[in-house]
């Protein structure tokens, strides 16, 4: 009896309120002290203008003629590129190296992150997970330093090369893709697993035929997903000495040899172009 | 109840088949040469990029590397928090934030408008069918500058920059607004062509214009989706911004460089933990801002 009466009311005080011409409404106020929206804003605007009077830009040297000049002689320096077969040769293995560095960085992060998302996740209610907590912590703290920090940190121990670009595009990766497959794994549905743990079957096999299986297919996605990314991050990373396309820029840059840097550019420029392409393709086909 | 009389033995009218035991499960993974086989063949294709990447993990348990990296790691602790330093870190810290953005502010001048120039839905021509030749030339154009002014990494813009501009937050401001233009403008322009564009079209097939078609249709329903993609790349802002210190735009990635060359891992660990929970400051603020918007 006394649930119709609970539904029934609300309807009837939403009918009283809709009157068949709403009462004209000024705007409101620009602002106001109550308006959450407009503190926010107003705050914004303070970042905004603190963050271009704090940094002394210098427009006043790129506003000028003379930078102007020096940006048209700079770019004019970019003309011809170097397409001396030597060279052009050396930059395939450079991109060769950039595509093997992302692959087999992107491949190790994928098993570490599978490894680590295991501790940071409860996989059944009773599992006490005591371990989830500094694992996830672990996760966030490879994840917050970029690839390019953790490429300048190893190469004090990997030494110059593409060895330290690798790692350090699977740590900072595998933060990334164990808290995602971390989340999948504990979204998945419990039946099968709780089926065979009801069966007596250990945590090991328990993971094998029933975590694994489900959270497989999204994990592959995300692999993918990021590898693409990390095409991008490895062709940079050479900037700071760890091998590919960007060590070369940097070293052909730091001579001033103009010519070859072009090639470089144009170089990373089709890699990521074609890597976009492919993988729209690529969506495309797996979407229809 | 239910749980006992499932234990019980089932009758069964004597009529019908007996019913058949559960199948036994087998004592081996029955897949287990197929999963033998593609492990196989996976680790066949990674032996090339392992060779191209001179990937030889041992090299970093030599004696004199692992000598090097545990001095490094050692000095890490204790961390360095004399008043100059933190003085110091404070300041960088803000002008990572501010160079983050202020780049995306200039990043917004340039999405903006040509967001606008490239979007099909706010095509006078298009209503009547087929666009223009020139619009339709016009627009491809807009979205070539867009794609190439993302795809170059803000670091490379970087390093231009600081050739033509010199050394300071000037080069790293400018990158992060060319390459966040990019990304802003492009993915504006797709936002504002996904949904329903009935309502802009109904508005220019009655004359208006289409500035105002963008302002009174088009921004309405999708500012939500718009403010929050913003934020997005704002937070992604402030970790680039770190990482284009490398290069010389100044900020807490500049100090990074700048310490780790002179192997002081205090300094480097103090670096690392504020620019980590910078990170996850922006992060959470974003998560808010976006939970807000929605």
């Amino acid at each position: 009896m006394t649930i119709p009466t609970a539904v029934a009311a609300p309807v009837a005080q939403n009918s009283s309120q809709e009157a068949a011409h709403p009462p004209y409404k000024l705007p409101p106020p620009i602002f106001d002290a109550r308006c959450r929206a407009c503190w926010f804003i107003a705050a914004l605007l303070v970042l905004v203008v603190a963050s271009f009077v704090s940094l002394d830009l210098d427009w006043a040297a790129f506003a000028s003629m003379e930078a102007a000049r020096s940006m048209g002689r700079f770019v004019a320096e970019f003309f011809p590129p170097d397409l001396s077969p030597v060279f052009v040769n050396k930059v395939a293995w450079g991109a060769w190296e950039t595509l093997a560095m992302s692959a087999l960085g992107t491949a190790i992060a994928a098993l570490l992150g599978l490894a680590l998302a295991v501790p940071a996740s409860r996989l059944s209610d009773q599992d006490s997970a005591w371990l989830r907590r500094p694992t996830r912590w672990l996760l966030n703290a490879l994840r917050a330093i970029p690839e390019l920090v953790w490429a300048a940190l190893l190469l004090i121990s990997a030494g110059l090369g593409p060895m330290a670009g690798t790692l350090a595009l699977a740590l900072h990766t595998s933060g990334v893709l164990g808290r995602l497959i971390a989340e999948a794994m504990e979204n998945v549905t419990t039946g099968p697993g709780d089926a065979l743990r009801t069966q007596g079957v250990g945590p090991v096999r328990v993971f094998a035929y029933a975590t694994l299986p489900q959270v497989l297919p999204q994990l592959m996605s995300y692999t993918l997903y990021r590898w693409e990314n990390n095409i991008r991050a490895a062709a940079v990373l050479g900037v700071v000495g760890a091998g590919g396309l960007g060590q070369l820029l940097s070293f052909h840059m730091g001579l001033f040899q103009m010519n070859k840097t072009a090639t470089i550019l144009g170089a990373m420029l089709l890699m990521v172009a074609c890597v976009d392409a492919l993988s729209f393709s690529l969506r495309r086909w797996l979407n229809r | 109840m239910s749980a006992s009389a499932s234990h019980l033995p089932i009758a069964r009218p004597s009529g019908l088949p007996p019913v058949r035991p559960l199948m036994k499960a087998p004592a081996h993974d029955p897949a287990f040469a197929a999963r033998v086989l593609w492990l196989s063949l996976a680790l066949l294709l990674l032996w090339p990029l392992g060779v191209a990447t001179e990937f030889r993990l041992w090299v970093l348990w030599e004696p004199e590397n692992r000598k090097v990296t545990a001095n490094f790691v050692s000095s890490f602790w204790p961390l360095v928090y004399n008043a100059e330093f933190l003085e110091m870190l404070v300041r960088e810290t803000w002008r990572t934030l501010a160079m983050a953005t202020a780049g995306v502010t200039l990043a917004l001048v340039l999405a903006v408008p040509l967001s606008l120039l490239a979007t099909r839905v706010l095509s006078l021509s298009a209503l009547s069918g087929r666009m223009d030749r020139w619009p339709a030339v016009l627009r491809w154009c807009v979205r070539a500058t867009l794609i190439v002014l993302r795809s170059i990494p803000e670091l490379i813009w970087a390093l231009v920059f600081v050739r033509v501009v010199g050394l300071g937050p000037t080069a790293g401001v400018l990158a992060i607004a060319l390459t966040y233009g990019g990304m802003l403008g492009k993915v504006y322009a797709e936002i504002l062509e996904s949904g329903e564009s009935h309502a802009a079209q109904t508005l220019m097939r009655n004359g208006s214009g289409r500035l105002q078609a963008f302002v009174y249709a088009l921004l309405p329903s999708h500012a939500a989706e718009l403010a929050s993609y913003t934020v997005y790349r704002w937070e992604c802002a402030i970790r680039s911004s770190v990482v284009l210190g490398f290069v010389g735009a100044g900020g807490l990635g500049q100090q990074l460089d700048n310490s780790m060359k002179m192997f002081n891992g205090g300094e480097v660990a103090t670096l690392l933990l504020v620019f980590i929970a910078l990170v996850a400051l922006a992060d959470r603020v974003s998560a808010w801002l976006r939970k807000a918007l929605a």
